[in-house]
């Protein structure tokens, strides 16, 4: 339907534009007015004229299509107990109503034997409740296309009517288009703030149940304890102290993104080094794709790798010296993760190499260094602020890095710093805590917000710091 | 000189670092993409077993005067168990059980879409390709070892007598898996395919290109044309640049917040996947259209300029046109970065078991990577095989879009 409707506004916006143009052609040649702008702005001008107002409609439609729907079809009448339900309830009687609204009017014939089990299932309040559903989507339908076809037409024969010498079509449509341009530019700036305010609302919202106190600063994470206590009854505090503590979550996360920095730093920046300064033109060219083809790779494939061949393989190498390693190392999901930087560190690495100046490079030549003393106490050093920039951003990748994490890392958190031992990370537990029925009304939903917002801000204060220093040392060699 | 020797060792040291370092990183590449294609080629052929079909309208009551809807709803099960029973004469019900096990659990699907492809072969016999079980089609392929005790094989003795009786009479064979790119999620390995993702996928990507195309172009050529560098081009551009490096499990939340907590959009549908995925993919779009804006000589601007062109015809008639190459090979790696994304769409629930092919935005669906993240967490082995097979799917999508960037760029961009 929403399709169909689409594309009669193209169509119809289509025609407008020629009817607009031809109106203004016949004004021009057959009533020898004087046109103030080109004919083809008179299109364009009936054509925003009709479209922008459906359009602004049809969106607040959307938007409160939910509203008008639970005040048709949610009457007190039918479900006299309604206004003690919780928001959970709400939503799974609404489910409910939405598969019954599709079958409640088909012939029985039709049916299959689930959905006759379904129908006979339901209550005769619920039924009614799906047949007034089922017209208010019917309705809704209609009145949706009708807004689509009948108030753009209305307004685009105004608009065609209003064409004149006196009017100056030209300005109003760049207008207009300046004021949707703009508009994009601000969407970057909407879409931080609605970031921002989406983790704030829940965060604070969870932080109704916990203390945010415990949260930071205790050490124990069993947010299985909030299952415990129903969330109609209200929580006891006191179950809840050591159950949300971010601490072991944190120290996982550092480990697991130390030991990828661990392999990352030394391969990337090397591999940067060598193909910036030694490697020859034909090996730069076959080496530097392929190691960038490490970067286009999905993390999910990463993630598959570390479960399936590099966690059992640390395993049976790590029990072959006699070490206990788990299945679930922090130390695999490291090694995946910092292959997985490899090519994000020497990329970003390169850059900072070649900006070097070149007249460094020939002074040292100059007092008898070779190739490595060079790189080694004059380049590296020069480009220092740069590369250190460098490694931050590849940290603030390796702390938010989710995939690799979730199929690979532990899902029990483990306060340890032995990369032997199973580990969890922030993403992970976002993840497992947002993952099947999502209710806004628990707070083990509700900690991936608070969660979320303390990851968003850890990344962003890496994020700026390193911005910040790799600008700086760019202006100092340009 | 011993100390020059020794410097001299010791650049020729440093330089086997890097080679070392190079060596390995490709070394990585390949030993991924090798585990990947050995695990994953199993997955395109799947074992069959011939038979002998009677389609007895007895057991599916149907007649050749059927509608075509009669015919989809009936039951075929039991005309399955007749077909297992014909073609191996003579069982007991203990090893009629084991026999119909070594055959699909779809079996009664494989005859209903014969039937509806065929119904004139409604009471003749014909001669079928029967897929056979995922469990059967591991050991045809040989990822079960078949020499361990039996109790810790899937496959027993027994089956493993009658499936050596089948092959000796030539009745095993392996096909083409067509299923595997035609249908939908299935609990069952054999019939489980990619295609219900690869669609959701599609539909997630067109909505992110229309959200994310239009308005990246339209605020890089406000950004860069219409306003002088100031304050608010400032703030704008530190915020383009941060959006640029948040986590992409973040932006999940922005839509399980937003878009699905507070506006109301359904859960799991690729318009709000596509929509998150839009959102990531704008700054790497604005970015690149800034840079290929940037470099539209100002002689061009000017010439328009002296011609009469108002700035807005200027921009949109000459600067536009000739930096549409260099934004569209923006957009596309941004995409081709968005296909791959995971963990935005485990957030909007784009990771449930999915049997239907999505019909459009606004039907459940999973993306790929979301179905090879589903499928690898499945314990069964053949979901293994899918699991890399999905990602040889998916490396070949980002193959292809990358490559379609670089042909872009070389074959339009303009040189100044």
């Amino acid at each position: 339907m929403i399709y169909f409707a689409l594309l009669i506004l193209v169509i119809i916006s289509y025609l407008f534009y020629f009817i607009g143009k031809k109106r203004a052609l016949n004004l021009k040649f057959n009533g020898n007015i004087k046109l103030s702008s080109q004919p083809d702005y008179f299109g364009y001008y009936v054509v925003l004229m009709a479209l922008i107002p459906a359009l602004l409609m049809w969106f607040g439609l959307l938007l409160f299509k939910g509203n008008f729907q639970e005040m048709f079809v949610m009457s007190p009448i039918l479900f006299p107990d309604i206004s003690t339900w919780s928001d959970g309830k709400l939503g799974l009687i609404l489910n409910k109503l939405n598969n019954l609204s599709v079958i409640v009017n088909l012939p029985l014939d039709d049916l299959t034997n689930g959905e006759k089990s379904i129908l006979n299932m339901a209550s005769e309040n619920e039924l009614t409740a799906a047949k007034n559903l089922a017209n208010f989507d019917k309705i809704y339908g209609w009145s949706n296309l009708t807004l689509f076809i009948i108030l753009p037409i209305i307004l685009g024969f105004l608009a065609t009517r209003s064409i004149s010498g006196k009017l100056n079509a030209q300005p109003i449509v760049e207008k207009i288009i300046t004021y949707i341009i703009k508009g994009s530019s601000y969407i970057a700036i909407l879409i931080t703030i609605g970031i921002f305010l989406s983790l704030v609302f829940e965060a604070i919202n969870f932080f109704r149940y916990v203390n945010p106190v415990d949260f930071f600063f205790s050490t124990g994470w069993n947010p299985n304890r909030a299952f415990v206590v129903d969330a109609s009854e209200g929580f006891d505090k006191d179950d809840l102290e050591n159950a949300f503590g971010f601490i072991p979550l944190l120290t996982g996360t550092l480990l697991i993104a130390t030991v990828a920095m661990i392999v990352a730093i030394p391969l990337g920046l090397m591999s940067a080094i060598y193909l910036a300064e030694y490697a020859s033109k034909r090996v730069r060219d076959i080496a530097k794709p392929i190691i960038e083809i490490l970067a286009g790779i999905p993390t999910v494939v990463y993630g598959f790798f570390a479960a399936l061949s590099l966690a059992p393989f640390i395993k049976d190498v790590g029990e072959s010296v006699g070490l206990p390693v788990s299945a679930e190392s922090a130390l695999a999901a490291g090694l995946a993760m910092g292959v997985m930087i490899i090519p994000f560190v020497s990329s970003l690495s390169d850059d900072v190499i070649k900006a070097v100046p070149q007249s460094l490079r020939d002074g040292s030549y100059a007092l008898g260094a070779t190739r490595s003393e060079t790189i080694k106490k004059v380049i590296l050093p020069a480009a220092l602020a740069g590369i250190m920039g460098s490694f931050l951003l590849a940290v603030s990748r390796a702390i938010g890095e989710t995939m690799i994490v979730v199929m690979a890392a532990s899902l029990r958190a483990n306060l340890t710093f032995n990369p032997l031992e199973p580990a969890t990370t922030i993403t992970t537990q976002i993840v497992t805590s947002l993952i099947g029925d999502v209710e806004f009304d628990n707070p083990k939903t509700l900690v991936a917000f608070a969660l979320g917002l303390t990851l968003f801000l850890m990344t962003l204060l890496l994020n700026i710091l390193a911005i910040t220093i790799v600008k700086k040392y760019r202006e100092k060699y340009e | 000189m011993n100390s020059l020797n020794k410097r001299l060792s010791a650049e020729k040291r440093f330089q086997a670092y890097g080679l070392f370092a190079v060596a390995l990183s490709m070394f990585f590449v390949l030993i991924l993409m090798w585990k990947i294609f050995s695990t994953g080629s199993g997955a395109f052929v799947r074992t069959t077993i011939e038979a002998n079909v009677f389609f007895n309208p007895d057991f599916i009551q149907v007649n050749q005067n059927s509608l075509e809807k009669e015919l989809y709803r009936a039951s075929y099960v039991a005309l399955a168990d007749e077909v297992v029973r014909q073609n191996h004469p003579k069982l007991n019900e203990e090893q009629f059980i084991k026999v119909r096990e070594m055959y699909t659990r779809k079996f009664d699907y494989q005859l209903r879409d014969y039937l509806l492809d065929n119904p004139d072969k409604i009471g003749q016999s014909i001669i079928m390709k029967i897929t056979a079980s995922s469990d059967l089609d591991q050991i045809v392929k040989g990822n079960y070892p078949r020499d361990v005790p039996e109790a810790q094989r899937k496959i027993n003795d027994y089956q493993l007598s009658v499936l050596d009786k089948l092959t000796s009479e030539g009745k095993v064979s392996s096909v083409f898996n067509f299923w595997f790119f035609t249908k939908g999620d299935s609990r069952d390995p054999e019939s489980a395919g990619i295609w219900g993702a690869v669609m959701g996928s599609l539909y997630a990507l067109i909505i992110c290109f229309s959200f994310a195309f239009p308005i990246g172009l339209l605020a890089s050529v406000y950004l860069e044309e219409f306003v002088k560098p100031g304050k608010v081009t400032d703030i704008i551009e530190v915020n383009i640049n941060n959006l640029a490096a948040v986590p992409s499990i973040v932006f999940g939340l922005l839509g399980l917040g937003m878009l699905i907590g507070v506006i109301g959009l359904p859960y799991q549908v690729p318009l709000v996947g596509g929509l998150v995925l839009g959102f990531m993919t704008l700054p790497t779009i604005i970015i690149a259209s800034r840079a290929s804006l940037r470099s539209v000589p100002p002689s061009i601007r000017e010439g328009a300029l002296a011609v009469g062109a108002t700035k807005m015809q200027t921009v949109f008639h000459h600067v536009i046109p000739l930096s549409l190459p260099g934004t569209l090979t923006g957009t596309i790696i941004g995409m081709a970065q968005a296909l791959g994304e995971t963990a935005p769409l485990l957030m909007i629930g784009m990771v449930a078991f999915v049997m239907e092919i999505p019909g459009g935005p606004l039907d459940p669906a999973t993306g790929l990577p979301s179905q090879i993240y589903l499928w690898s967490e499945s314990a069964e082995r053949g979901f293994l095989e899918k699991t890399s097979a999905g990602i040889m799917l998916l490396l070949l999508f980002l193959i292809i879009m990358n490559t379609a960037a670089v042909v872009i760029r070389r074959r339009l961009e303009v040189k100044w």
